[in-house]
């Protein structure tokens, strides 16, 4: 396998592994060593690759997986991931600063689902995988995703009336 | 009526139980503007999952084609075996060195016979080198005269330029003659 033909292989997926290494990981840095981490590693093992059914099920495990050692490495070590991706949007319109805010809130409530439930959701609602590739990655019967995602999408729901309704942040 | 199939959509959603094309449907329709005050939350979750999706990985990752670590360890190997080269002989060299005590008598006739062979040769070679020194002798010996020859030239030059002093002295004899005459 070429490089070319890897890059191929990969171009369509990468953006998701990284998506939801930031998803677990929070910080930009983080997520983008983790992605790079990922991509090496597919590579060096690229001989093996084409006995893989699915190669983005497969990432997407990789990912979770190496994304949760990490996070509990970083715990181990009584250290906190943090994330400075704080980008500065000059939005003249009222309107769109508040719905920035809110879409802002909304990562935030995400960040505090457990781990589970936040790549449940990625996977579902962000990247729009159907409920047996799901299940693949994250080895759980849909059954079980279903109700983790409808918890997900409840807290998430509930989190953003309450803050809509009193108005504070 | 569009908004009462919305409303059964979300919660249907909410409880996890939508197909993906469903999701699709509720992702179009929050996308467009007029949404429904009442379900002002979704539209904040349905717009973040969209800006998301728009996130992308822009890093270069750097691949490189594995290196052949066989060619590494050539050199390793070389250097490896010039130094026995070096270290080998030293070592296992010095004892093994043959006296003629350790030959047979056989092999120590053929060594005699090659000694007299190199002998006969060399003298041979000296009979070479003595004709060569003759050769040069004479060769001396005809540089020599050569300078002989050219000193004798150049006594013959002082002489000739004795003879011109010789000559210019009977002219001028001549014309103290003829001034003697004409007076």
């Amino acid at each position: 396998m070429t490089q070319t033909d890897f890059v191929k292989l990969v171009m369509p997926f990468k953006d998701k592994v990284f998506r939801l290494a930031k998803r677990l990981l929070v910080s930009n840095e983080e997520a983008e060593d983790a992605t790079q981490e990922i991509l090496m590693k597919l590579w060096r093992n690229k001989q093996k690759i084409s006995d893989y059914k699915n190669v983005e099920a497969f990432s997407m495990t990789m990912t979770k997986n190496f994304c949760l050692d990490r996070l509990k490495s970083k715990q181990a070590q009584n250290l906190k991931i943090v994330h400075s991706n704080y980008q500065d949007h000059n939005t003249s319109l009222q309107k769109e600063v508040e719905n920035r805010d809110s879409v802002d809130w909304v990562s935030k409530i995400i960040e505090e689902l457990p781990e589970q439930q936040k790549i449940i959701l990625q996977l579902r609602d962000i990247e729009e995988y159907d409920f047996d590739e799901i299940a693949k990655v994250v080895d759980m019967n849909p059954t079980a995703i279903r109700v983790a995602l409808s918890r997900a999408r409840k807290t998430i729901r509930e989190k953003l009336t309450n803050t809509h309704s009193y108005g504070v942040k | 009526m569009v908004l009462n199939s919305i409303e059964k959509l979300l919660e249907k959603y909410d409880n996890g139980e939508t197909s993906l094309k469903e999701e699709q449907q509720l992702k179009d329709y929050f996308a467009q503007d007029n949404v429904a005050p009442h379900l002002e939350s979704y539209s904040v979750m349905f717009q973040y999952f969209k800006t998301t999706k728009q996130e992308l990985y822009t890093k270069d990752v750097p691949l490189k084609p594995k290196k052949n670590f066989v060619y590494q360890w050539i050199s390793v190997a070389a250097v490896a075996v010039l130094m026995l080269g070096i270290f080998i002989p030293n070592v296992l060299g010095g004892s093994d060195s043959l006296t003629l005590a350790d030959l047979s008598a056989e092999e120590r006739e053929v060594y005699f016979q090659t000694k007299e062979a190199l002998a006969m040769l060399s003298s041979n070679f000296d009979k070479g080198t003595s004709s060569l020194s003759a050769l040069s002798n004479n060769f001396n010996q005809g540089a020599s005269s050569f300078n002989a020859l050219s000193l004798a030239s150049e006594s013959f030059n002082v002489g000739a330029e004795k003879a011109s002093y010789v000559n210019k002295l009977g002219s001028t004899t001549n014309k103290f003659l003829k001034n003697t005459k004409n007076k």
